[in-house]
């Protein structure tokens, strides 16, 4: 058998998983979709003593619109939350990113909660998360904190997330009405991981000009990162093939990204530039001018 | 000693219990447990495709699911295509368009389109490819593995007509 033994927990809901692992503590790891967490014991990267299995909650796929946005319980599949209504009409640019995770196969085991706390700096919904101003519900038995995802993410592979805690939900919020978005990555093939992508949010004022920008990468940096210096270049001007070539350049102050097997640093950083520069084209393409 | 844990797995409609340990494999459950050797282990780490099987309809890595995980989900492997010992539309779709030649990646290949052309049943050949992209086929280069795709397809419009 491939991986090491561990005990297993069927959890019945949110709050019995948390009292399992404020019971079994450090060496507990809760199994959503399993989709990466599997693969790693697969080859014994991971040796978890014991695994609280989320999957077969009450309500595991659930998503609610609130008034700030959309709220996503963390167990809910990609699959699921990709084909809901709700995120093609009020955060289509979320429901165009989970497309990229993987393939089809993937996503429906895979959850929205998983990648997150999983955080792979070249998967989509950290990304996403910090595009989007997500804030994360994280309970323990002890009760629940909410955390912006700005603070969440903290290196490769590691959240400030504790051992007796575990994200329950997760805030995507809307960003102002009318703006447009942009969203690319480049992988070698389908499904692949990205070796690079970026992603923005803008909205525009009544004469045009850009009065909200986010511009976040994945990929090129040991976490996802906004690019606050694309930012001020793009707030109050009007869009323009120069404007998102400039902007564009100051995402090289932002990455930090790695040389490994499939490409290099310097590769990384040409084409998160070239990315960002489509993503805004797309962005102000789709942002109405709000009067 | 490690722990046993007794499980009992719906698969193709019939029931499984068994003693295992927690860290059998789905893919391995079904293939050393329930003696269906139809479903092929590539990878062993999600990524070739050649393991899948339906969970509840859904096509899904059964090498990425432990077959803990499993009871209490109607699980489907390619066993179940096959109706009166006969080849159903998609495997012969297959068959008379040549869509496999060694066949090691094919079971999972034809769960993952029986999915998704429930879903889809008029795909357009760019959409055939997008839904291939996660069964990898190391013999054919895919080309008559999209057209007996679209065959079938094909075949089952005709029959609902």
């Amino acid at each position: 058998m491939k991986p090491a033994a561990f005990d297993y927990h069927r959890a019945t809901s949110i709050e019995h998983a948390c009292d399992l692992l404020g019971r079994e503590g450090d060496d507990a790891k809760i199994l959503a979709g399993g989709q990466s967490l599997i693969a790693a014991m697969n080859f014994r990267l991971a040796r978890p003593k014991v695994l609280i299995d989320v999957s077969h909650i009450e309500n595991r796929n659930r998503i609610d619109e609130r008034p700030a946005g959309i709220e996503i319980a963390a167990t809910t599949t990609q699959r699921y939350a990709e084909r809901h209504p709700a995120l093609g009409r009020r955060l289509p640019v979320l429901a165009e990113a989970i497309t990229h995770i993987a393939h089809f196969q993937i996503r429906n085991k895979g959850t929205v909660g998983g990648s997150i706390v999983n955080a792979d700096p070249a998967s989509e919904l950290p990304a996403l998360s910090l595009l989007l101003d997500a804030e994360f519900s994280l309970q323990s038995a002890a009760g629940r904190q909410v955390v912006p995802a700005e603070e969440f993410f903290i290196t490769y592979m590691t959240t400030m997330l504790q051992p007796d805690e575990m994200l329950a939900s997760i805030l995507f919020k809307d960003p102002p009405a009318g703006s447009g978005w942009g969203f690319h990555e480049v992988a070698r093939r389908a499904g692949d991981f990205a070796l690079a992508g970026s992603s923005t949010v803008i909205g525009l004022d009544d004469a045009g000009r850009c009065a909200h920008a986010r511009v976040v990468l994945f990929g090129v940096a040991a976490t996802p990162v906004r690019a606050p210096e694309a930012e001020a270049v793009l707030l109050g001007q009007a869009g323009s093939a120069e404007l998102f070539s400039a902007a564009a350049r100051m995402v090289q102050n932002a990455i930090d990204p790695e040389s490994d097997v499939h490409v290099t640093a310097q590769y990384r950083r040409d084409v998160a530039e070239v990315l960002t520069v489509r993503a805004l084209r797309d962005a102000f393409d789709r942002a109405l001018v709000t009067a | 000693m490690t722990k046993k844990v007794n499980v009992s797995l719906q698969i193709n409609g019939d029931t499984y219990d068994r003693e295992i340990e927690a860290r059998l494999l789905l893919s391995d459950f079904i293939r050393h447990e329930a003696g269906l050797t139809g479903t092929h282990v590539g990878c062993e780490h999600g990524i070739c495709g050649s393991c899948t099987v339906l969970m509840d309809g859904l096509p899904v890595r059964a090498c990425l699911t432990f077959a803990v995980q499993a009871a209490g989900n109607a699980i489907e492997t390619v066993e179940s295509l096959a109706e009166d010992g006969r080849l159903n539309g998609l495997q012969n779709a297959f068959w008379e368009n040549q869509g496999l030649q060694c066949g090691f990646c094919t079971p999972g290949i034809l769960m993952s389109m029986k999915a998704f052309l429930q879903d889809n049943p008029s795909p357009s050949r760019a959409e055939i490819r997008e839904a291939l992209s996660g069964n990898l086929c190391r013999c054919t280069g895919y080309h008559d593995i999209v057209e007996s795709v679209v065959a079938a397809a094909a075949a089952t419009a005709r029959t609902a007509d």
